[in-house]
């Protein structure tokens, strides 16, 4: 069985965002950008599936500008095995991504799907869902736990009230919760000989894929910002506070 | 054109995401439905039928509803959106696990997470754990939106009279099934929609010492809350996660005990309407956006606490 994993190139989970002056988004330049850390979970599970025979191979893939290569290249410094990338100047919403997997899907004929539960700059957790519908997959999203049973696949995952078991046919999508595991770290090694393994670039275009937005951004500002209270010196005051001033309690 | 809101409910009542979204519903509409899909859900559906500003009720009554499986689910919504100029589900686990899947089989974008309506096509939503804020415009014919509950009121669950109309089951793929579930059985008020709740961090050392946040929770009538870095040491379980990948609360009073104030935690409680915070490290960040801050040992502080809200309250 092939696995196909998504990686996403986003700003660095530590960078303080900061919102272009003009609204038109936020800055990225000169701004560090690494692997979205639910792609990373993803990357793990899929290597771990392999080191325990269940999938043979790991094809990670990514979408968008030139430098999306380097997060294919962190994920093959993992220990994936080839990758693609879908290149575009253009911006991608998660419905052109869900439409630009199933292309990939239908080439490589995976049979398990794992992408990140939502990328940390868009904060959309949709891509896996499209991409289940799309192709008429069952999805198991908000994973904690996976475990083939059978011909299909045992997914243990997040709901409101706390955990849900699904049975799921395979091929299926599934998206990664932060529980699912520790993602590894590329050896100096392996990030050497990731630098050999196989990637393929291709377009849209190539693909057949129409990827018009559907939805315009009007405008990014930044939120309206919180103003430190005050500091109180004892749980007294504290109280005394919340009842009189605050009026909470 | 009518606005369609697909319920979150456990059968018998409907969950309060769903009074929220039935109210950015009215911001869109008069004329809101409600969809009740679920196994013996009669009684949630009457309840929908009750809330203020609700027309009509459709319900689904059939097992293959009955745990909210995404797939069963999205194909009912696909067969009933082209009805409708919007479809609103809560920006919950709930909503956001079948939602998308039923947008793009429609071939239209969803819009996740909204916290205003600007006009029928034009919505706000935040990005990047809240650290932006974008103003979203689509051009689909049906718009498919999660909302986010804690930007909008609660509908009055009482004043309306809607018809309900039962709906026959769509087929369903059969290709995913329920298998069990887990869930958290507490007598304390829901995460996301107490007046109050007390959130412990990595500061907390211990799932053990989270009962020093149970005397205080009781004391207040609090639910309770976890930054990720306590649930990712196992103190608590998941679900009390508050945060970007969590909940996401807005009470009148937030009490943030030993958490450091990471920005996706933030992301979670920065609409709270007081937030207090407790931590022994004075430069935390979480001080920065406290109305109170008490710089304390909370093992000290909290005990201290507990005694003093059982002299007042």
């Amino acid at each position: 069985m092939k696995i196909l994993v998504a990686v996403k190139r986003v700003i660095d989970y530590n960078v303080k965002v900061r919102v272009k002056p003009d609204g038109s988004g936020v800055e990225t330049s000169n701004v560090k950008m690494s692997m979205n850390p639910f792609d990373e979970i993803g990357v793990e599970e899929a290597l771990r599936l392999r080191e325990a025979g269940t999938a043979e191979e790991v094809i990670a893939v990514s979408m968008g500008v030139e430098r999306c290569q380097e997060t294919i290249r962190t994920a093959l410094a993992m220990g994936a095995d080839r990758g693609i990338l879908v290149q575009t100047e253009e911006e991608l919403e998660p419905l052109a991504v869900a439409k630009l997997l199933k292309a990939l899907v239908e080439r490589e004929s995976p049979g398990l799907v794992i992408v990140g539960k939502q990328a940390i700059d868009g904060d959309h957790s949709e891509t896996g869902q499209m991409l289940a519908g799309l192709m008429g997959w069952p999805q198991g999203t908000f994973v904690s736990k996976l475990e083939f049973e059978g011909d299909g696949l045992k997914v243990t995952r997040d709901v409101d009230g706390g955990m849900e078991i699904l049975n799921l046919h395979l091929p299926a999508v599934v998206t990664t919760d932060l529980r699912l595991n520790e993602p590894r770290f590329a050896s100096l090694p392996n990030i050497m000989k990731a630098k050999k393994k196989p990637m393929d670039v291709v377009t849209p275009e190539d693909l057949g894929v129409d990827i018009t937005p559907h939805v315009t951004v009007l405008e990014v500002v930044a939120p309206a910002k919180r103003e430190a209270g005050v500091r109180v010196g004892s749980v007294q005051e504290l109280v005394e506070k919340l009842r009189s001033e605050a009026k909470v309690i | 054109m009518s606005v369609l809101v697909v319920a979150e409910h456990d059968n018998e009542s409907l969950g309060s995401a769903t009074l929220n979204t039935i109210t950015a519903a009215c911001q869109l509409g008069d004329d809101v439905h409600v969809l009740v899909a679920g196994e013996n859900c009669a009684a949630a559906a009457n309840a929908a039928a009750k809330v203020a500003g609700v027309s009509k009720v459709r319900c689904a009554d059939d097992g293959r509803y009955g745990h909210g499986v995404a797939e069963a689910l999205a194909a009912l919504v696909v067969s009933l959106a082209p009805d409708y100029s919007h479809v609103l589900t809560p920006a919950d686990k709930f909503g956001k696990n079948f939602l998308p899947r039923a947008a793009a089989i429609l071939d239209v974008s969803s819009i996740s997470d909204i916290i205003e309506i600007k006009d029928a096509d034009t919505f706000v939503r935040p990005i990047y754990a809240g650290n932006a804020i974008a103003t979203v415009k689509s051009n689909d014919n049906v718009k498919l939106i999660s909302v986010r509950m804690t930007a909008f009121d609660d509908a009055a669950s009482e004043g309306g009279n809607a018809s309900v109309e039962a709906l026959t089951p769509v087929d369903d793929p059969g290709i995913s099934s329920f298998a069990g579930q887990d869930l958290t059985v507490s007598e304390r008020p829901e995460l996301v929609s107490a007046r109050v709740v007390v959130s412990g961090g990595r500061g907390m050392q211990s799932g053990d010492n989270f009962k020093l946040l149970e005397g205080i929770a009781d004391q207040l009538n609090a639910a309770i809350g976890a930054s990720r870095a306590a649930v990712d040491a196992g103190y608590v379980p998941n679900d009390y996660q508050v945060g970007q990948t969590g909940k996401v609360v807005a009470p009148d009073l937030y009490l943030a005990v030993g958490i450091s104030g990471a920005i996706q935690h933030l992301a979670g409680m920065k609409e709270s309407k007081v937030i207090v915070a407790i931590n022994k490290d004075e430069e935390a960040p979480i001080f920065q956006i406290a109305d109170y801050g008490l710089v304390a040992d909370l093992f000290q502080a909290l005990p201290e606490l507990e005694a003093e809200l059982q002299k007042v309250m």
